[in-house]
């Protein structure tokens, strides 16, 4: 079990690598998909053929390279890339989700304290749109590249600085796109596969949760025991 | 005007969740014909909550499938008067059911009878301490019936659920393992105690040995094969964890799809129609007498639905808001303190500390149930002197496990990453490892906390938004910096190699943003004469007779239970004053 883990990690990481190596060529070719030449990879997460529907190209950059950064894969295990949580993030931008048809979004918008809770105008959807071109910008014009292009230090000091409310732009506050990002990378990573994220169950597999099994009763008698059972997904997928 | 009218009912209930379906059952055998309009949709156990599709984290537990659509309904908010309320645009705080069975579906299913003591609180607090003792700005009061009038209805509530626990005192009688506090019941509960976690039983050690009385939570969760007054069947609970937020697949936990509907569907005289939404309850040319609903359907058609009896069960909030919507009772100043609509809103006081172990200790927060927990009554209530401590109410305190969603049920220690592979290691290492202690606390009603209707937002419909004017109040503040206190000394003696502390200082103010509970209560409160209460002790409307408003609106105060015991048995009550009082003699049943 941990064998096969330990050999799967390095050649998602190479995969993963390669992924975001070659996205800079697909995108700077003016290709509206981000097109890859790789061969079929190994990896269940992002694959080469995946074509997002709602970020473009740019877009598309951005997010594999902010949740590699926010979930990376290490000795923990695969990140949030090669489990496909960017594949999760566009898929909810099509959902009722990404258009804001959850919240309560209509007018009159003012600033509130805190406490009151959201009292922004954008939507999910807009939220990255807007964020993501304001922090390109940002990046172009400090380092002269977009933030994907970035080394991962300057990545993530980006990053440390949307988090701490440091970074800001005029139509949309940093944290407001960075706790999106880190929201919808969590979810994606943690959520049943069915989502189009955590595709190896391996973060479930890390911290012992097993998913959908929904059954207990026996294990409610062995308090302080480990669960013997591996996670199993909604649709049946298991981690060995 | 409404284009189309309907054949008239003789009752229209407005809301189809717990009280809505136990009112309807309730009188299904009286021959009258009942229609129930729910907004929502339609759904039961099979398909709605089926394995494995049930067991889908993001879709319930984090979008919320199951609730209220915030889009289309919500409530603006704002700390006090002088505030500009803002609209609750992303719900958090407190999440209100939708559809058929409304939150009694994705309830926890923690379920209690009140003290004796939350019954009379005023009275009692006066005696003890003295009138100056509590707060003028504080409108706490006596609900206007006793425990033991109310005695049989909790009873028949907990049959209805197939609750398990372990009575703690039969007739007087104190009986070992259960909550030497609880008032006097008549029955055990039908089905046994249910399994406890390992944090609960570290919990109970550590609070036995401080002398305190830790007991098994009593839960509408069947824990055995059973079969309820109505004849429904409940299956054993299997603590698959998805209980909160969730529907249950298992037919285990009490909702109004495994204990009232499928007998309520075998009457004819009972019809349902869903995303039927009541936008106001019509009333003649008097004022006095109600003469149906308008409701707009899936189609947005307006239609008007003549009844004799208008019952009014769509959840506390909703309820307040249909009542100013339709201008029934006199709305609530609070400059004045005149009026009694949207008077005495309360909320519930909550605090929890994160006990992390290192890995020798094992928690599996996945195999529970919405309600798997050990309680302490000790600082609950009057069951402690508050003579030297200066506030009125008090807390359980509790170890609860509802499940280990591992989006929205994860716990790191405070100094660990949000992200990065700092984050991954530190959910790695703490997921199994970490258990809660918590408190719930009561929280009393005060001149400055109410609700009335939003000059500015507007639902889906072009209505006003319910307006909520609250915060938190020193009283409240005190109680639970006192309770902190005890909580922490239990959670010392359990020994964690870290713990972290999540209670509210002195300066808090409501926040939205965490889920805290869906207990908020008040609004349409109950009490002994039309000057202080919007409705009698059988939930009957004290200027429109023919209207009967169920639910946690009618509570004068919080207590620190949840709300669902007293919410389900006094919706019993007013539903046998209707069949054996109303129904021969229409009219007032207390004379004002
Ligand atoms: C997540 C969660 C956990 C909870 N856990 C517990 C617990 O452990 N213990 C406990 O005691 N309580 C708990 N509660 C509270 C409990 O669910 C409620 O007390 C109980 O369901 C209230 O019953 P009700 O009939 O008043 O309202 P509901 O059961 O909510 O039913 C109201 C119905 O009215 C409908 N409605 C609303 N407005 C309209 C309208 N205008 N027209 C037509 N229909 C309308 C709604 O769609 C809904 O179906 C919890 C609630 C939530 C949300
Ligand atoms: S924990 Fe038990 S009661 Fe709750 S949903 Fe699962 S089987 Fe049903």
């Amino acid at each position: 079990m941990e064998k096969k883990i330990e050999t799967q990690v390095p050649s998602r990481r190479r995969f993963l690598q390669k992924t975001l190596s070659l996205i800079p060529l697909a995108a700077a070719g003016g290709s509206s998909i981000v097109a890859l030449s790789a061969p079929a990879a190994e990896s269940q997460g992002v694959s080469d053929h995946y074509v997002p529907t709602y970020f473009n190209n740019d877009e598309w950059r951005f997010i594999l390279a902010a949740c590699d950064r926010l979930i990376p894969s290490d000795s923990n295990g695969p990140g949030a890339v090669s489990e496909g949580v960017p594949v999760f993030i566009d898929k909810q931008m099509e959902l009722p989700y990404g258009f804001g048809h959850l919240w309560y979004m209509h007018p009159p918008f003012a600033s509130a304290i805190p406490e009151l809770g959201y009292q922004s105008s954008l939507v999910p959807r807009e939220t990255y749109r807007q964020g993501i071109k304001a922090i390109n910008q940002h990046c172009q014009q400090q380092f002269q590249q977009p933030f994907a292009s970035l080394g991962h230090e300057q990545q993530d000091a980006i990053l440390h600085d949307l988090d701490a409310g440091k970074l800001t732009f005029d139509n949309v506050p940093g944290k407001l796109l960075f706790e999106q990002l880190l929201e919808n990378t969590k979810e994606g990573y943690l959520a049943d596969p069915l989502h189009g994220g955590n595709q190896t169950l391996a973060s479930w597999k890390m911290i012992g949760f097993p998913g959908a099994r929904a059954d207990y009763q026996d294990q409610m008698n062995l308090p302080n025991q480990p669960y013997p059972l591996g996670p199993v997904s909604i649709s049946g997928k298991r981690s060995v | 005007m409404a284009a189309i009218k309907k054949d008239p009912v003789d009752m229209v209930i407005v809301g189809f969740g717990w009280t809505g379906s136990l009112m309807a059952m309730e009188l299904a055998n009286s021959g009258l014909r009942i229609l129930a309009l729910e907004r929502g949709e339609q759904r039961d156990t099979y398909p709605d909550f089926a394995y494995p599709r049930n067991t889908d984290e993001l879709t319930y537990g984090i979008r919320l499938k199951l609730f209220q659509n915030a889009s289309r309904e919500t409530v603006t908010v704002r700390h006090a008067t002088a505030d500009t309320a803002m609209p609750y645009r992303r719900f958090g705080s407190f999440l209100p059911g939708d559809g058929v069975g409304g939150a009694g579906v994705h309830w926890n299913g923690m379920l209690w009878r009140p003290l004796e003591a939350d019954l009379k609180m005023r009275s009692t607090v006066t005696e003890r301490y003295g009138k100056s003792f509590i707060p003028p700005d504080m409108t706490v009061q006596d609900y206007p019936f006793t425990y033991a009038e109310m005695e049989p209805y909790f009873d028949k509530f907990e049959k209805i659920c197939g609750a398990s626990g372990n009575a703690g005192n039969i007739n007087g009688e104190k009986i070992e393992g259960g909550n030497p506090f609880e008032a006097p019941r008549k029955n055990a509960y039908p089905t046994k105690a249910q399994k406890r976690q390992y944090g609960g039983d570290l919990f109970a050690q550590a609070a036995q040995g401080l002398g305190y009385h830790p007991f098994t939570l009593p839960a509408a969760i069947c824990t055995e094969s059973y079969s309820n007054p109505y004849g429904v069947q409940l299956g054993v609970c299997n603590y698959c964890g998805f209980c909160e937020r969730f529907g249950c697949f298992n037919y285990s936990k009490a909702s109004p799809q495994t204990t009232v509907l499928p007998a309520l569907y075998q009457h004819k005289n009972f019809e349902l129609r869903t995303q039927a939404q009541v936008i106001r309850v019509n009333t003649d040319s008097t004022g006095k007498k109600a003469t149906g609903v308008t409701y707009i359907d899936a189609q947005g058609q307006e239609i008007e639905q003549p009844a004799s009896i208008v019952v009014l069960s769509t959840f506390q909030l909703n309820n307040v808001r249909l009542l100013l919507l339709s201008k029934i009772g006199k709305p609530y100043d609070p400059l004045t303190g005149e009026g009694v609509v949207g008077k005495n809103y309360a909320y519930q006081m909550n605090g929890g500390i994160k006990l992390f172990f290192n890995k020798q200790k094992i928690f599996n927060p996945f195999a529970a149930t919405g309600a798997t927990g050990v309680f302490m009554d000790d600082f609950n209530s009057e069951n402690f002197d508050h003579g030297s401590l200066g506030f009125v109410g008090g807390a359980t305190i509790s170890a609860t496990t509802t499940g280990g969603r591992p989006i929205q049920q994860m716990s790191t220690p405070s100094s660990a990453p949000r992200w990065g592979s700092g984050w991954k290691s530190a959910i790695k290492d703490n997921y199994l490892h970490n258990m809660g202690v918590g408190s719930s606390g009561s929280v009393m009603p005060y001149k400055q906390c109410y609700l009335d209707l939003d000059p500015t937002y507007r639902d889906v419909h072009g209505q006003p938004l319910l307006r909520m004017t609250f915060d938190w109040q020193q009283n409240e503040l005190k109680m639970t910096n006192f309770i902190k206190e005890k909580a922490e000394g239990i959670v010392k003696a359990m020994a964690p190699d870290h713990y972290d502390v999540g209670f509210m200082g002195m300066n808090a103010h409501y926040d939205v943003r965490p889920y805290q509970s869906t207990h908020t209560t008040g609004g349409a409160i109950m009490g002994d004469n039309p000057k202080n209460s919007v409705v009698n002790k059988y939930l009957q409307s004290w200027d429109v007779p023919n209207v009967f408003v169920l639910g946690a609106c009618c509570f004068p105060q919080n207590l620190a239970y949840n709300p669902t015991g007293i919410v389900g048995a006094t919706a019993l009550f007013a539903a046998n004053a209707i069949r054996t009082q109303y129904l021969g003699n229409p009219g007032p049943l207390v004379q004002a």
